[in-house]
């Protein structure tokens, strides 16, 4: 299992989540677990995903998220789950 | 959500990266030149131009795939080499600015950002090679545009090499005669450390291994927002929440360290915990100061909010590292603050006050310029106080101080890009020639009986 956080911020709209849920499908990615808030009027949506099958490097993976994401004026990171363990866990 | 870490960890996390400022502000990788001696210096740059090549072929490719996939910005790629005094000794050469050109091309072939170790130490004496290539700098801070120097003029074991200190103020007074920025490169040190991450005064030791990896932490802007959570709170609830921002941005910097350790097949070295700033708004050491209470920093209660800074900082970073070495600590650097430059151009912040302000914090008087027409001996004097202050303290203090050509205080003088621009800052008018026309040394104090 290879763990990720993908983030996605945006102004809140219909559709996101299945933008970028079917997005991470069709790259062979497995969500793990979704949590999503609005913040004001902005949207939050937080997911950990498994890319243990998805054919793309981390690298090409993070670009084609931003610029599919751009497309819709989402902003979409992803990161390696470590990151968060590191800061927030002893 | 049933993961072990919640969303809202993670918004703080992303908050700190995207709004905070918070990055690495360097990786450093220290290579040992010392197998590179050669009595031909045109063999001595090759083999050195080589060996750089060859250890940190890989340095900016791997750290960018760890920016990439930690989604943390790794601002800086920097290497340090051994002290060139110590390399270049055997060449058969006075003239030393070949072997800053070639660390020059070296570094401009891997593609880092700055290179330090065109170095020499000198707190007891000087070696001929010592000389050399302190009267290599201003050339050599000049022809080349990723060198950076440092010579360590003091130390607490042997004292201050005052014959050191009358020539540093001569050689920055040249240097920036031909160019100031120059002096933006060369740090003078006490007590300067093996293991610094941080330029302009890196070096590789003759204490540490073949190569190593060592890693600057950054990070004023999350501290600067911790903090507004404790207005009116007291001092304990202040120093209780730097340092649990401090090991928060240690434990990143100490997992980017580990995993650029890994890629490279280079042994750790340290995390060095420094609050360094940049001149963007919001990335600030005085904003954190300002945020405990004070209207401008300069102002009284400066240096004891400063004082609490350093040390939380440290105290919750020595838990989250497993080695911690460096310079460690808050950096204040006038021409790379917002917070400093603004003050500095009230007229608050003064040299005097940056000074008794070194005492208690990490470095020293760093990226301070100074009326072009500064008397060398003055400068000398500057580095003198400074290096008391090191030497009696058991710390590392420097200088970095630049004399900008043809300007006025008031007037300001512009470095570029993470260097900043600084306000020209106001020096005291009387004389020190005489007292450093004396030359000689000033001995090691007495480290027992302190008051």
């Amino acid at each position: 299992m290879k763990k990720a956080i993908v983030s996605v911020f945006a102004k809140d709209s219909k559709g996101i989540t299945a933008f970028v849920t079917s997005l991470l499908a069709e790259n062979e990615i497995n969500i793990l677990d979704i949590s999503q808030t609005l913040m004001q009027e902005y949207f939050a949506m937080i997911m950990l995903v498994d890319l243990a099958d998805c054919p793309l490097s981390f690298s090409e993976l993070s670009g084609l998220l931003k610029t599919r994401g751009a497309e819709r004026s989402l902003d979409i990171h992803i990161q390696r789950s470590d990151i968060f363990e590191a800061m927030h866990r002893i | 959500m049933s993961y072990l870490i919640n969303s809202d960890e993670i918004l703080q996390t992303i908050n700190m990266i995207d709004q905070q400022h918070l990055d690495v502000r360097t990786v450093t990788m220290g290579i040992s030149l010392l197998d590179c001696a050669d009595t031909g210096t045109d063999a001595c740059c090759r083999k050195i131009y080589d060996k750089i090549c060859r250890n940190a072929e890989k340095l900016v490719p791997v750290c960018e795939q760890i920016e990439g996939e930690l989604g943390i910005p790794i601002v800086n790629k920097r290497i340090s080499v051994t002290p060139i005094s110590l390399v270049a000794a055997s060449c058969d050469t006075e003239d030393y600015v070949p072997l800053a050109e070639a660390l020059d091309r070296a570094a401009k072939t891997v593609g880092i950002n700055f290179i330090g170790g065109f170095s020499a130490l000198c707190h007891k004496g000087f070696t001929d090679s010592d000389t050399k290539l302190i009267s290599s700098i201003p050339k050599a801070l000049t022809q080349t545009s990723l060198v950076c120097s440092s010579v360590n003029v003091a130390s607490t074991k042997a004292g201050i090499n005052m014959d050191a200190v009358a020539l540093l103020g001569k050689i920055i007074k040249e240097t920036s005669g031909i160019d100031p920025v120059g002096c933006a490169k060369l740090v003078v040190f006490a007590n300067a450390v093996e293991d610094n991450p941080f330029m302009a005064g890196a070096f590789h030791g003759t204490g540490e291994g073949e190569c190593v990896i060592n890693v600057g932490v950054s990070g004023p802007g999350v501290v600067a927002h911790a903090l507004k959570e404790c207005k009116g709170l007291p001092f304990d609830t202040v120093a209780e929440t730097i340092k649990r921002t401090a090991f928060k941005i240690t434990r990143m910097g100490q997992l980017v360290a580990n995993e650029a350790s890994k890629r490279l097949g280079v042994p750790f070295g340290i995390v060095d915990l420094s609050l360094a700033p940049t001149p963007a708004r919001g990335d600030s050491v005085a904003e954190i100061l300002e945020e405990m209470g004070l209207e401008t920093v300069g102002i009284h209660g400066t240096t004891a909010a400063l004082a609490l800074l350093n040390d939380a900082v440290k105290k919750g970073g020595v838990m989250a590292s497993s080695h911690v070495g460096g310079l460690s600590g808050a950096f204040i650097p006038v021409s790379e603050d917002a917070g400093m430059i603004a003050s500095a151009e009230k007229g608050v912040l003064c040299i005097d006050k940056l000074e008794a302000m070194t005492c208690v914090c990490s470095v020293g008087l760093d990226m301070i310029a100074v009326p072009g027409d500064t008397p060398a001996e003055t400068l000398s004097a500057i580095i003198a106080d400074e290096a008391a202050i090191g030497m009696v303290n058991s710390k590392t203090t420097a200088v970095r101080i630049i004399p900008a050509k043809g300007k006025k205080v008031g007037d300001r003088v512009d470095f570029g890009g993470l260097l900043g621009s600084a306000p020209v800052m106001n020096v005291h008018a009387g004389s020190s020639v005489r007292f450093i026309e004396r030359g000689g040394r000033i001995p090691a104090p007495l480290q027992s009986l302190k008051n």
